[in-house]
């Protein structure tokens, strides 16, 4: 540590050479940062403690089957059942079919089995009480300037009402809250409609659901819970079938892309282009230094603590550029979710990101500090000095 | 000023650049080719660049990050625009401008829309239809639903989405680029299923034969169909029998129609529209499909050209670093060169003939190495309409090659025109006297 401003002005000894060497790490982890939040995103989807508790059923057929409505009342009397809600896909979009909205046409108690998401309990009590009310995520209210006491239009892509128009008309009664940020870009973009205005607006679905969430009290019993759920309606013309939200949501975004094997490929050629890129400014950095070192040898560093100090520069030169880099990511990707609207998941930068972040930071700074630094140590000091 | 001045050409060359056709660049490369050739100052900047380029070898390592860096930009860039370029090429190929689909109105995809039995019915009388042999209209009913199936290469319980296409007689005359490629066709009111070879090779069981279960029921897989474009992902049955399992009666999704020419679409849109017994959407298929990929084509290209520019950033003050060292460690013999009468034009313009050069090999690897991994590799996604996962292979076309080229050099030429331009200004006095 008390060598730090040595190793520190050596590190700046030619400016230009590092800030450029630097803003190529800032570039590189900047990207890291971004690449990795969308792969923990959606490899985090679904996964939560209350997740952990939920149980998703659908058509065993597929998932744009419907089910009875019948069915909510024999899966509450499954016993390990604290409660079941259900939901039906909407397909709403703003104003351009492009503007796509999370909407779902849910049965009342919906938010009650979400204790992630907060709505306080006027605007509850308004949602329980206003036949054509919605319930808005806040970011999604955000993007489209929605506040409480709006009557908005919303066209669905799938269902027409009665008149057989798409545009139906709702009014905003109360903004949904995400407790949990780090899940919450989800919630946040949810809009929520009664199933029974919606049921009875649409002469298209007739007392038919997209799917049931129950909730069970017993984490351990959600596997026996969902066979017994899916025993209900064996050999019947209906067929379910019942998963953790965990594995649901896990299946869909693997079904979406396989991110994890496109972030690897391009993070590959980014961290060998910066190996070879902050290796070679390391290289010019010591043989330029050459006479320096071995100065220091002579009064008496030894050859030990002279590659530690290159080595030192090194992971220090990494460390800067990549603190900095993941710390636009952050800004960055704070910046893209209110403006993209959760189209893409993508994790805010946090601990585990970090933690691999500064791992590589300090895997790559000693691999490319390594070898100036085995130069720096083997230097003979009578050579050096004579410029041999 | 200096700086600023730069910095606006910078700008205005890169503006430029972005718009210029091939061609454009082949007039430029040639008239370069020819100033350097027939005029003093080219000849001298020839020679100039000519010592830097032979002594190259010596600084292979800094030389290579500029190869290495502008490669990875150009690998990284092909590979995810031809993703973009795939998946739309795959969706475009499947319209034709000579047929056209009727959904219900305000249906977004084919499996979103639902036409009664009375529309079915109507739609097929309207004018500018093909007919066939025996004299009737060409208009195939097709009902489109998912099926879910367990996906090869996962656990038992991993299922993914399949879309299921139920159709009759006429969607073989809709769409003569479909052929049975192994077994036969389903046999009328039979469970019986044909599979698209995308679909085969993403599901597992999906193979003559074999037989699948959907829902409650079981089916028998009896042939593969090759189409060569979107319906290779699909599966396909009987319209009445997928009908009876998905509880739709005798209500169709869509309607698809091959007209007389691409011509008489508009007839027939009108027809229809104005029919007050319909309430439906028409448009020719090249328009459907084209729609329907547009939003995921836009997305894959902006993350392609986002990671690319972050990349290029990075390559790009590489480059710079790379050579302001070269011209650093020059700066003596060109202070002589230009002590000796050289001017600073060619001087310029060898460092940046120089840093191009390294830029567009590193380019052409980049965009060899994308080529010779990513060109026809196959992916899949859930997205644009379908409720299926859709198979597609990458493609790296040559436009996407020459795209690479373009940043490439784009990349090399800003890497190049600051430390030129430093060679260039550095008095010659100071120069001659450093060391």
């Amino acid at each position: 540590m008390k060598y730090l401003h040595l190793i520190w002005a050596a590190l700046f000894r030619r400016k230009t050479r590092t800030i450029l060497t630097l803003v190529s790490i800032i570039a590189a982890f900047l990207l890291f940062g971004l690449l990795d939040a969308v792969r923990t995103g959606f490899d985090d989807a679904g996964k939560s403690a209350n997740g952990a508790q939920r149980l998703q059923t659908g058509s065993k057929l597929s998932f744009i089957q419907t089910l009875p409505q019948s069915l909510e009342a024999r899966i509450a009397q499954v016993p390990g059942v604290k409660m079941v809600t259900y939901a039906n896909w909407f397909g709403g979009a703003y104003q351009d079919p492009h503007n796509q909205v999370f909407s779902f046409a849910v049965e009342p108690n919906y938010i009650d089995l979400y204790p992630e998401i907060e709505v306080s309990a006027a605007e509850r009590k308004a949602f329980d009480d206003t036949r054509t009310g919605v319930l808005v995520g806040e970011k999604l209210a955000e993007r489209f300037h929605w506040k409480v006491g709006d009557k908005i239009p919303l066209q669905s892509t799938i269902f027409p009402n009665r008149e057989g128009s798409k545009n139906w008309t709702f009014d905003v009664v109360g903004i949904m809250h995400s407790k949990d940020k780090k899940a919450g870009g989800w919630y946040d973009q949810m809009f929520l409609l009664h199933w029974k205005y919606f049921d009875e607006t649409t002469p298209y679905n007739r007392g038919q659901v997209g799917w049931y969430v129950t909730r069970v009290a017993d984490v351990n019993q959600a596997d026996r819970v969902a066979k017994a759920i899916d025993a209900i309606s064996a050999n019947s013309d209906h067929e379910t079938r019942t998963q953790t939200e965990e594995a649901a949501t896990a299946s869909w975004m693997k079904q979406l892309a396989d991110v994890g094997l496109i972030v690897t490929s391009i993070m590959g050629a980014v961290f060998f282009t910066l190996l070879l890129l902050s290796g070679n400014t390391m290289m010019q950095a010591v043989r330029e230094r050459t006479s320096e070192l071995a100065v220091l040898k002579t009064i008496g560093f030894s050859s030990r603590s002279v590659m530690s100090m290159v080595l030192a520069e090194s992971v220090l030169l990494l460390l800067l550029g990549g603190v900095l880099g993941l710390a636009i990511a952050m800004l960055v990707i704070e910046g893209l979710q209110s403006a993209m609207g959760g189209a893409i998941p993508m994790a805010p930068v946090d601990a585990s990101i970090w933690t691999h972040g500064l791992l590589l930071m300090v895997a790559i700074g000693l691999l490319v500090g390594l070898l100036p630094a085995m130069r720096a140590m083997r230097l003979n000091i009578v050579d050096a000095l004579a410029g041999r | 000023m200096v700086t600023f001045l730069l910095l606006v050409l910078l700008v205005a060359v890169l503006a430029v650049w972005v718009v210029l056709p091939w061609y454009g660049v082949v007039a430029l490369a040639v008239l370069f080719a020819g100033w350097m050739l027939f005029t003093r100052r080219g000849r001298q900047a020839a020679s100039v660049a000519g010592v830097g380029i032979s002594t190259l070898g010596q600084r292979l390592g800094s030389s290579a990050v500029i190869v290495i860096g502008i490669a990875g930009v150009v690998g990284v860039l092909v590979a995810l625009l031809a993703m973009g370029e795939g998946y739309g090429e795959t969706l475009r190929k499947t319209g034709s401008a000579d047929t056209a689909i009727v959904m219900r109105g305000a249906s977004a995809s084919e499996v979103m829309s639902l036409l009664g039995r009375d529309s079915v019915v109507l739609i097929p009388q309207a004018v500018g239809i093909a007919k066939d042999a025996k004299g009737q209209p060409i208009a195939s009913p097709e009902l489109v639903v998912a099926a879910n199936l367990p996906i090869k290469s996962g656990s038992a319980d991993d299922e993914g989405s399949v879309q299921l296409r139920g159709i009759g007689e006429q969607a073989w005359a809709v769409r003569p680029n479909v052929k049975i490629v192994t077994g036969r066709t389903f046999r009328p009111g039979m469970r019986e299923l044909i599979v698209g070879q995308g679909a085969a090779k993403q599901f597992a069981g999906l193979e003559p034969g074999h037989e699948v279960r959907l829902g409650s029921q079981s089916w028998t897989v009896v042939g593969v169909f090759a189409a060569g474009d979107a319906m290779d992902s699909e599966v396909w049955g009987d319209a009445d029998v997928v009908a009876d399992t998905y509880r739709r009666g005798s209500s169709r999704a869509s309607v698809t129609v091959k007209l007389v020419d691409p011509g008489a679409f508009a007839a027939f849109k009108t027809a229809l529209e104005t029919n007050p017994q319909l309430k439906v959407d028409v448009s020719t298929t090249l328009d459907y499909y084209s729609k329907q990929s547009e939003g995921m084509t836009k997305v894959i290209r902006a993350i392609g050209i986002t990671v690319g520019m972050i990349m290029a950033i990075g390559a790009m003050f590489g480059a710079l670093n790379t050579m302001f060292a070269a011209v650093a460690a020059r700066a003596r013999e060109i202070a002589t060169l230009r002590a000796i009468g050289f001017r600073g034009l060619p001087v310029v313009v060898a460092v940046m003939l120089e840093t191009m050069l390294l830029a567009l090999l590193g380019g052409v690897i980049g965009g060899l190495f994308a080529w010779l991994v990513f060109n026809g590799y196959s992916a899949s996604t859930l997205a644009g309409g379908s409720v299926g996962k859709l198979s597609f292979e990458l493609a790296v076309t040559p436009a996407l090659l020459w795209t690479g080229l373009k940043w490439a050099l784009a990349i090399g030429f800003i890497g190049g025109l600051f430390p030129a331009v430093r060679a260039a200004r550095l008095p010659v006095t100071t120069a001659l006297r450093e060391l």
